[in-house]
C-alpha cells in the first residue's frame, strides 16, 4: 500500500528539496511547551475529560478545531499556494469515507488514551519534561505502530 | 513573564494549537499530525520488510521527526523552565475524589507518580497503564490513520467524516478505559459506580 492509503489525508506530499527543517523543530518546541503548560499532557486532565467533570479539554480541542477550520477556510477562500509555490491539497468531506478502521482503530486508540492519559504529542513532551517512564510508554507506542504495520493485511479497513 | 509560569488557560492554548493547522498547510502544504512520526521511526529502525514501512521515510517524514524532536525539547521548556515537576494540575474536585476512591494518592505533577514511575512498571497496574496504554495508542492511531492532532483537530477542521468517525472511536475507547478498565486495574473498593 502506498502513502496515499493513509486515511487521514496524506502524508505523502512531495517535499521541497530546499525546505529547511528547523521551522518544524521550532514548531515542535512551541507545541511541547504548550502541551505541558495547557495541561493537555496531564493524565489527570484526561481522566477529568472522560468523566465529563470540566470544560478544560473540550475547550482546548473545541477552540483548536474552530480556529483551525477558520484558518483552513481562509486559505481556501484566498486560493493561497504554499510557501513552495504549490497549490495546497485539502482533504475534504467529499474525498474521505468512513471505513471500519476509523471506528475500530479509533476505539483502540481511545482505550490506550484513557489508560496512559497521553496521546502521541504529549508522550514526547512528557518524556522531555523529565519523566523517563514516558520513554517506556513511547517505546510501547512504537511497538504498537510496528505491530499495526505487521498485522495490517489481516485487519479490517 | 510570570504569566508564562502559570498554567495556560484553554482559551489561550486551544486557539494556539488551532493556528498550527493552517500554518503547516501554508508553510509546507502538509496536513498536521503527530502519530505519523511513529510510523517513520519504525520505517527508519525496523522496517522488517513490511509493506507498511517500505517508503522513503526521509522524504516524507523528516518534517514530522524534526517536529517531534522539538516537542521533546518543548516538554523540557514547559515542564522544567516554565514550570516545576510537582506543579499541581487543578482538576475538578469530583475527578479528584473519584480517583482517590480508586486509590490514587499522589496528585502532584502531570500524572500520578504512584502509578507512573519506572518502579511502578513492575506492578500489574503500572505495566498495563504505561505499556498497555502506550501500545494501544500507537497501534490504534496507525489503524485509524491519525491521532488527536491529525483526526480530532486537523481532520475535523477540514470537515472529514472519517475523522469524525475516528473521534467517536476515541471517545468510546476512552470512556471504557476511564469507567471500566481503570477501576478494575486499580482494584477499586467501596462500591462506587
Amino acid at each position: 500500500m502506498s502513502l496515499a492509503s493513509e486515511s487521514c489525508g496524506t502524508i505523502g506530499t512531495a517535499p521541497r528539496r530546499d525546505e529547511p527543517l528547523w521551522p518544524y523543530f521550532g514548531l515542535g518546541v512551541f507545541l511541547g511547551a504548550l502541551f505541558i503548560k495547557s495541561e493537555v499532557a496531564s493524565w489527570f486532565r484526561i481522566q477529568e475529560m472522560f468523566r465529563f467533570d470540566a470544560v478544560h479539554m473540550y475547550g482546548v480541542i473545541g477552540s483548536a478545531v474552530v480556529v483551525a477550520a477558520g484558518g483552513v477556510a481562509l486559505l481556501k477562500a484566498l486560493g493561497l499556494r504554499d510557501a513552495g509555490g504549490r497549490p495546497i491539497e485539502f482533504p475534504s468531506f467529499d474525498t474521505t469515507r468512513v471505513r471500519p478502521n476509523h471506528l475500530l482503530g479509533g476505539t483502540a486508540f481511545g482505550l490506550g488514551w484513557g489508560l496512559i492519559g497521553a496521546c502521541p504529542g504529549p508522550l514526547y513532551a512528557l518524556l522531555g519534561s523529565g519523566l523517563p517512564v514516558m520513554g517506556v510508554g513511547l517505546l510501547a507506542a512504537l511497538a504498537g505502530a510496528w505491530t499495526y504495520g505487521w498485522l495490517k493485511p489481516r485487519l479490517p479497513h | 513573564m510570570e504569566f508564562l509560569r502559570q498554567p495556560w488557560p484553554w482559551w489561550v492554548a486551544g486557539p494556539l494549537i488551532g493556528l498550527v493547522v493552517p500554518a503547516v498547510y501554508w508553510y509546507g502544504g502538509r496536513v498536521w499530525g503527530i502519530s505519523s512520526s511513529l510510523r517513520h521511526l519504525c520505517a527508519a529502525t525496523l522496517p522488517a520488510g513490511l509493506d507498511y514501512f517500505r517508503y522513503d521515510w526521509k522524504a516524507t517524514g523528516s518534517w514530522h521527526l524534526s517536529m517531534v524532536l522539538g516537542v521533546v525539547a518543548g516538554g523540557f521548556l514547559g515542564g522544567r523552565v516554565l514550570g516545576r515537576p510537582d506543579d499541581v494540575v487543578a482538576i475538578h474536585a469530583d475527578t479528584r475524589s473519584a480517583l482517590q476512591a480508586m486509590g490514587v494518592q499522589d496528585f502532584a505533577g502531570m500524572l500520578p507518580a504512584d502509578l507512573f514511575s519506572l518502579a511502578s512498571l513492575s506492578t500489574p497496574a503500572g505495566l498495563v497503564l504505561v505499556v498497555g496504554g502506550g501500545f494501544l495508542v500507537g497501534f490504534g492511531a496507525r489503524w485509524a490513520g491519525g491521532c488527536t492532532s491529525g483526526h480530532a483537530i486537523s481532520g475535523l477542521a477540514s470537515l472529514q467524516r472519517s475523522s469524525l468517525a475516528a473521534v467517536v472511536g476515541f471517545f468510546v475507547g476512552g470512556l471504557l478505559s476511564a469507567h471500566l478498565l481503570l477501576p478494575l486495574l486499580l482494584g477499586a473498593t467501596g462500591g462506587g459506580p
